[in-house]
């Protein structure tokens, strides 16, 4: 365990900031591109119509709100997603929470993701150097290490988080970044946190703060 | 290979073009469903498809029929059908003079690499095709987790 | 109720030829998918139509081999303003109804 930390010292800072977008195939970028063709934007269009039913009466404009999480809020990391449930504890990723999320997210798109102190992220980044599941492997395995190789037929992206909540041709349906973690635990045969986990939300808050600040792009398309 | 078989199979295409039911065998049940045995002839239909899809789960395919769309002459219906795909009626699309123009687009799912052949049914009865052959690097619908 | 977004071209004179777009919220389950471990069941859209001033300008067959949230691109001959009507059903004979307008200068 102890050379994980020899691992941690990887420079991920010398690595480039890629988004998922630069490994997505020429169909995933033109279907991105297309406001109109972008399955994602069916749920921009329901949360514009929940955002005004239920959040208007006290909130304005979402501009540049997005870009503002997961950020730190009494010592643990906090989730969009999470404080959006705010008012009404809707079911994890359900078209509710997800519209909503996704129609916040999309008002700060093209902005650049905040950095959160990097005093504040080691839970997160322990969590993503920590090796789990029966294949025993970590996100950095990957996510750093391989980023650019091949798993398969598919590209390994870096496993940016700029891109969530993301319409992931897999899925044929949108989904959350805890979504595609706990998907990814899944295929590690690892035990899968569930949404809202402390576990989740500190790898968030993480990979904000190894995003660099890549732009939002919400809603993507991925693979 | 000796000569004459050579000359008959270098000849082959020559000898397609043009000839009916080249993209689809008319005894394969579900086109028999719909032409009920009439010749199918490759021509007047254009079916775009990449010939690689890196993701099986969304195509982006267009179906165009050369026809003036006239009260006349007009395209009743283009049939899309998968050779692989569980389902092989993928969708069918029904116009008219009311259409203007015979060009419908979508995005489709495909059960890896296959081809995929276009019928288009003409207000004269006629029905013609075009076939497209797509390498898909990951199937849809029995493919992932 | 699902959502569709249509798009409808501006400009249009009487006589033209116009291109309609729309997108449907579905999810088009094929019935492989698996969800923790278990079967989703088979819901696809199977008939969709649309209606321009009442008269039936576009009809589809859909199954699941058409990918989710269906997109759709077809042509029409623009007379005079009116109202686009989209229809859908799917197999677990769940309607969907969207409209859009058209102007026809």
């Amino acid at each position: 365990m102890k050379w994980i930390g020899i691992l941690a010292l990887v420079p991920v800072l010398a690595m480039a900031q890629r988004s998922g977008l630069d490994y997505s195939s020429e169909e995933v970028r033109r279907l991105q591109a297309s406001d109109f063709e972008n399955p994602g934007m069916l749920w921009v269009d329901q949360g514009e119509k929940l955002f005004k039913q239920h959040c208007a009466a006290c909130h304005a404009s979402m501009k540049g709100v997005a870009a503002r999480y997961p950020r730190v809020e009494g010592g643990k990391a906090v989730t969009l997603e999470q404080k959006i449930r705010h008012q009404r504890p809707m079911a994890w990723e359900s078209d509710e929470l997800l519209a909503l999320t996704t129609y916040v997210a999309h008002q700060s798109r093209g902005m650049a993701m905040h950095r959160p102190a990097e005093s504040s992220v080691q839970k997160g980044r322990e969590e993503y150097f920590r090796r789990r599941g029966q294949m025993n492997l970590a996100c950095a395995h990957c996510h750093d290490r391989h980023a650019g190789d091949k798993l398969g037929a598919e590209t390994l992206s870096q496993g940016q988080p700029n891109g969530y909540p993301s319409y992931r041709l897999e899925w044929q349906k949108l989904g959350s970044l805890q979504r595609r973690l706990r998907a990814c635990m899944f295929g590690l045969h690892a035990e899968v946190p569930a949404f809202g986990d402390e576990l989740l939300n500190e790898l968030e808050l993480y990979l904000a703060w190894r995003a660099q600040g890549l732009p939002i792009e919400a809603p993507s398309v991925r693979r | 290979m000796k000569r004459r078989a050579f000359l008959a199979l270098a000849a082959f295409p020559l000898y397609a073009a043009g000839q009916a039911n080249v993209h689809i065998s008319t005894t394969d049940p579900l086109v028999f469903a719909l032409t009920k045995g009439r010749d199918v002839l490759p021509g007047k239909v254009k079916l775009d498809l990449p010939a690689v899809a890196d993701n099986g789960n969304s195509v982006a395919m267009t179906v165009s029929v050369e026809s003036p769309m006239t009260e006349k002459e007009f395209v009743r219906a283009v049939h899309l059908i998968s050779e692989r795909n569980p389902v092989r009626d993928m969708a069918t699309f029904y116009l008219g003079p009311h259409s203007g123009r015979a060009e419908v687009s979508s995005r489709i799912r495909l059960n890896g690499t296959q081809r995929v052949v276009a019928i288009a049914e003409l207000s004269d009865g006629s029905f013609w095709s075009a076939a497209a052959q797509i390498e898909v690097r990951e199937a849809a619908c029995t493919d992932g987790s | 109720m699902a959502l569709a977004r249509i798009q409808v071209p501006t400009g249009v004179k009487p006589g033209d030829v116009v291109e309609i777009r729309v997108v449907i919220q579905h999810p088009m389950e094929t019935g492989y998918r698996r969800e923790q471990g278990q079967r989703v069941k088979r819901n696809a859209i199977h008939s969709m139509a649309c209606k321009y001033n009442g008269a039936e300008v576009f009809r589809a067959t859909l199954s699941t081999g058409v990918a989710a949230n269906p997109y759709i691109r077809f042509f029409m001959r623009a007379k005079e303003s009116g109202d686009l009507d989209f229809w859908w059903l799917d197999d677990d004979d769940v309607e969907g109804r969207a409209k859009a307008r058209l102007v026809v200068a």
